[in-house]
C-alpha cells in the first residue's frame, strides 16, 4: 500500500467515524479485549514503549507548562485592572471638531459639573461619579520643589478609583464646598518634598497659594505605560477651578456603574445625554470620550492570550513530533508482528479488527504518554512558580486540550501503521521470517 | 487430465447423496508476477465428503501449497469455482472469507505459528474472541479443545515452556475450538521428530475416527500420508493421482512398537550418566595437579 493509495482510498475516513462512534457491544472484538491486548503488546517492550511515550509526555507536559505561565502572567494583569476598578467609566471633554482642527482631550469647555449631575440623575447604571480636571504646577514645601500634576476633584474620586490613603484623610465634602486649600497627595511627592517628615497638618505651596496636607495616598506604582502614578497631587476641584486654573468647566469625569457590565451598557446612554445637553448635531462628532475599564482589560486580555497561544502553540510542535515517534515505532512493531498479524488473520481476524488492534495500541500509548505529560506539566508549573516567583495558573482548558490532542496524536499517526497491517496478505504474512 | 479423473470416494463409505464438503470445480490459479505470469493450478477438480482424511502431497512447486491455501480461504482462485460445505466461497469478500476461516476451518502449521508469551490456553482461545463468544465461554470451549488433546494441565504454560510436540497440539486444539467442519494441516510434522510426529498422527486419527472430523493434510513425506484414508498427489499444477490409502497404519499400533517416551528418556539419562562419570573422572584425574 504506497502513500498515495493510502489517500486515494477514503475509506479511512469513515473508520475514523466508526472508531469514534463505534458501539463496542456489537463489536466483534470487544473494546476491552483489545485493549487489553494492546497493554501486554506494550509491556512486550517497556523500554521502547516509555521513550516512544517520551515524546508525547514532553510535548504535553511543555505545553500545559508554557499554558500555565501564560494564565498566570494574563492573571496577574487582570489582578492589576480590577484594582483600578473594573466598573469604572471614564468621560473625557475634546475631541470635538472646531474649523476642522480637533482639539485633544480636556480642551473643550463644554463638559460640567451639571453634566456630571445629570448623568447621576438620568442614568441608573451609574452609581456615583466625581469630576476632575487637572493642571501643571510648581509644589513648594521648605527648601525642596517639585513640579507636578494638580487633580481637582471630588472625595469619592478615591471611592471610584479603590484608591484609599495610606496615612492621614481625604479632604471632605464641605472642603469642596468651601473651595478650601487642603490637598492629598501621593508618595512619590511625599518622598521628594518632605522625605522622612511627616507631612500630614504640613503647609505647602501649590503655585501661589498654601495648601495643608490632609492625607498620604497608597502607592500605586507605574501604569501600563510606565508612568509613576504615585508622582500626584489631589485638591477639591472647585478650589483648583477657581484659584488654580480659572475655568469653570471639566476635564474628565470619572464614574462608577453598578457593575462591570452596567460599565459597558452606560456608554450609550451617557453618549446620548451629553450629545443632548452639548446640542451635537447628527453627524458632527461627540465633544467628548468614554472609555470603561472594561475596554483596558479587554485589550490586555488579547494581548496576553495572544501571547500565551504563541507559545502555546510552539510546545505543541513537539507533540507533532511524538506522534512521529509513535508512528515509527509502531511501523516496526508491524513489520516485527507480521507472523502473529498472519496467525491472527487466518484463525479469523478481519481487516478492521487487526486494525483496530494497532491504532488502539497506537492511542494507548499517545493517551498514556498524555496523561504521564499532564502530571509533569503540572510539577513543572508549580517548580517554575516557586523557584522562579513566576505567576503560574494551571488551566482546565488547556489540561483538557491535552488529552484530546494527544489522543487525536495516536489515531492520526497510528492509522497509517494500523492501516498497513491490515493490508497484509495472510499468505505471505503467516511465511514471513 | 484432471477432468477425466473418477471420484475416488467408496460410495459405500460416503452415500453421493450428500453435498460433499469440499467441492473444486476447474480450478486454475495464476500469479501475476509483473514480467511473468505463473500458473500455480491448471484446472483442478475435487472433492471430499464429510468425514474423510485427505493427504495432499507432491514435491514443491506442484500446487499443493496453492490449493491448500485456495482450500483454506486464505486465497481466491483466478477461474473456476469452490464450494464449501455447499457454499460457493470463490468470489466472497476478504471479509467474508475471514469469517468463513473463523468458523468452518481448523489451521495447524508447520510452524505451530503459536503466539509467543501468550499462555496455551489464550493461543486457544484465539478464533473465539474473533468469533464474538463471550469470555467466560471463551475459556470454557478453550479447556474442552485442550482436553481433547490431552493438554488441558498444561493450559497456563507459555510455548516456550512446552516441547514441539505440546505445541503443535496446542495448535490443534486451537483448530478445534471454534468446532470447523474442517481441519486444515499443513506440513504437522514437518518440524518434529519421528515419535512425536506419529503421536501427532494419532490424535488426528482419533479426531477422524471418533468424532468424524473431516481432514486435509499436505505433506510430502509418504510414510505420514500412509496414516491417511485417502492420498492426492499433485504435479505441474494439476490433480495427478487420486487413490485411497491401503494397508493404512493406525497410529496407535505404531507407537505401540517404538519405544516410549520415557523408556527413550532413560536410555538418554544413561548416556548423559556415564557421560558425566567421565567427565567427573577426568576432572579428579585433573584436580591433584593444581
Amino acid at each position: 500500500m504506497t502513500a498515495v493509495g493510502f489517500w486515494k482510498d477514503r475509506s479511512w475516513v469513515s473508520e475514523w467515524l466508526r472508531f469514534f462512534l463505534a458501539d463496542w457491544q456489537e463489536n466483534k472484538m470487544d473494546f476491552m479485549n483489545t485493549f487489553r491486548l494492546a497493554l501486554r503488546a506494550l509491556a512486550r517492550n517497556k523500554m521502547r514503549s516509555a521513550l516512544t511515550m517520551l515524546g508525547i509526555v514532553i510535548g504535553v507536559g511543555a505545553v500545559i507548562a508554557v499554558v500555565s505561565i501564560g494564565q498566570g502572567a494574563q492573571y496577574i494583569v487582570q489582578q492589576g485592572i480590577q484594582a483600578m476598578g473594573t466598573n469604572a467609566v471614564f468621560i473625557a471633554a475634546g475631541s470635538n471638531r472646531a474649523g476642522g482642527v480637533r482639539q485633544g482631550y480636556g480642551g473643550v469647555k463644554t463638559l460640567t459639573v451639571d453634566d456630571m449631575n445629570a448623568i447621576l440623575a438620568e442614568i441608573p447604571l451609574i452609581k456615583q461619579a466625581a469630576p476632575a480636571l487637572t493642571s501643571r504646577q510648581q509644589v513648594v514645601y521648605g527648601n525642596q520643589n517639585w513640579s507636578t500634576q494638580i487633580t481637582g476633584t471630588a472625595p469619592n474620586y478615591f471611592d471610584i478609583r479603590t484608591w484609599p490613603v495610606q496615612a492621614g484623610s481625604v479632604f471632605s465634602d464641605q472642603e469642596v464646598d468651601l473651595a478650601a486649600n487642603v490637598c492629598v497627595i501621593g508618595t512619590t511627592v511625599a518622598r521628594i518634598l518632605f522625605g522622612s517628615e511627616n507631612p500630614i497638618g504640613q503647609t505647602m505651596r501649590i503655585g501661589n497659594l498654601p495648601f495643608r496636607v490632609d492625607g498620604v495616598l497608597e502607592s500605586k506604582g507605574q501604569n501600563v505605560t510606565g508612568q509613576d502614578q504615585d508622582d500626584v497631587i489631589f485638591a477639591p476641584y472647585t478650589t483648583v477651578q477657581r484659584k488654580i486654573s480659572g475655568i469653570t468647566w471639566l476635564q474628565f469625569i470619572a464614574a462608577s456603574a453598578v457593575s462591570q457590565e452596567a460599565s459597558v451598557a452606560a456608554v450609550a446612554p451617557i453618549t446620548s445625554l451629553l450629545r443632548e445637553r452639548h446640542r451635537i448635531r447628527a453627524g458632527t462628532d461627540d465633544d467628548f470620550m468614554i472609555r470603561t475599564q472594561a475596554d483596558i482589560a479587554d485589550l490586555q486580555n488579547q494581548t496576553q492570550s495572544t501571547m500565551t497561544m504563541l507559545l502555546g502553540g510552539i510546545a505543541s510542535v513537539s507533540l507533532v513530533v511524538g506522534g512521529i515517534g509513535i508512528m515509527n515505532i509502531m511501523l516496526v512493531s508491524v513489520t516485527e508482528r507480521t507472523r502473529e498479524i498472519g496467525v491472527r488473520m487466518a484463525v479469523g481476524a478481519t481487516e478492521k479488527d487487526v486494525r483496530m488492534q494497532f491504532l488502539v495500541e497506537a492511542v494507548t500509548l499517545s493517551m498514556m504518554g498524555g496523561a504521564i505529560g499532564i502530571v509533569f506539566g503540572l510539577i513543572g508549573s508549580m517548580l517554575i512558580a516557586n523557584l522562579l516567583q513566576w505567576p503560574t495558573l494551571i488551566s482546565g482548558k488547556a489540561v483538557l486540550a491535552a488529552v484530546i490532542f494527544s489522543t487525536l496524536v495516536g489515531v492520526v499517526f497510528g492509522y497509517y501503521p494500523a492501516h498497513k497491517a491490515a493490508q497484509l496478505d495472510p499468505i505471505e504474512a503467516l511465511r514471513y521470517e | 487430465m484432471a477432468e477425466q479423473i473418477l471420484p475416488a470416494v467408496d460410495p459405500d463409505k460416503a452415500p453421493g447423496k450428500s453435498e460433499p464438503m469440499i467441492r473444486l470445480e476447474n480450478v486454475y490459479k495464476t500469479y501475476d508476477l509483473g514480467e511473468i505470469q505463473v500458473q500455480a493450478l491448471r484446472g483442478v477438480s475435487l472433492e471430499v465428503r464429510a468425514g474423510e482424511f485427505v493427504a495432499v502431497m507432491g514435491p514443491s512447486g506442484s500446487g499443493k501449497s496453492t490449493v491448500m491455501n485456495i482450500l483454506g480461504c486464505l486465497d481466491r482462485p483466478t477461474k473456476g469455482r469452490y464450494f464449501l460445505d455447499g457454499v460457493d466461497v470463490s468470489g466472497m469478500s476478504k471479509d467474508e472469507l475471514a469469517r468463513i476461516r473463523n468458523k468452518k476451518l481448523g489451521f495447524v502449521f508447520q510452524q505451530f505459528n503459536l503466539l509467543s508469551r501468550t499462555s496455551a490456553l489464550e493461543n486457544v482461545e484465539l478464533p473465539t474472541v474473533y468469533a464474538g463468544i463471550k469470555p467466560e465461554e471463551r475459556t470454557r470451549r478453550a479447556m474442552e479443545s485442550l482436553t481433547r488433546v490431552g493438554l488441558a494441565d498444561r493450559a497456563g504454560h507459555h510455548p516456550s515452556q512446552l516441547s514441539g510436540g505440546q505445541q503443535q497440539r496446542v495448535a490443534i486444539a486451537r483448530g478445534l475450538v471454534n468446532q470447523p467442519a474442517i481441519l486444515l494441516a499443513d506440513e504437522p510434522t514437518g518440524n518434529l521428530d519421528s515419535r512425536t510426529s506419529i503421536e501427532i498422527m494419532e490424535i488426528l486419527q482419533t479426531l477422524n475416527d471418533e468424532q468424524g472430523l473431516t481432514i486435509v493434510l499436505v505433506t510430502h513425506e509418504a510414510d505420514i500420508a500412509q496414516f491417511t484414508k485417502r492420498n492426492l498427489e499433485f504435479r505441474d499444477g494439476k490433480l495427478k493421482r487420486d487413490k485411497l490409502v491401503e494397508e493404512r497404519l493406525i497410529a496407535r499400533e505404531v507407537l505401540k512398537t517404538l519405544p516410549t517416551a520415557e523408556e527413550q528418556a532413560a536410555e538418554d539419562a544413561q548416556e548423559d550418566a556415564s557421560q558425566e562419570k567421565a567427565a567427573t573422572e577426568n576432572a579428579r584425574q585433573a584436580a591433584p595437579k593444581a
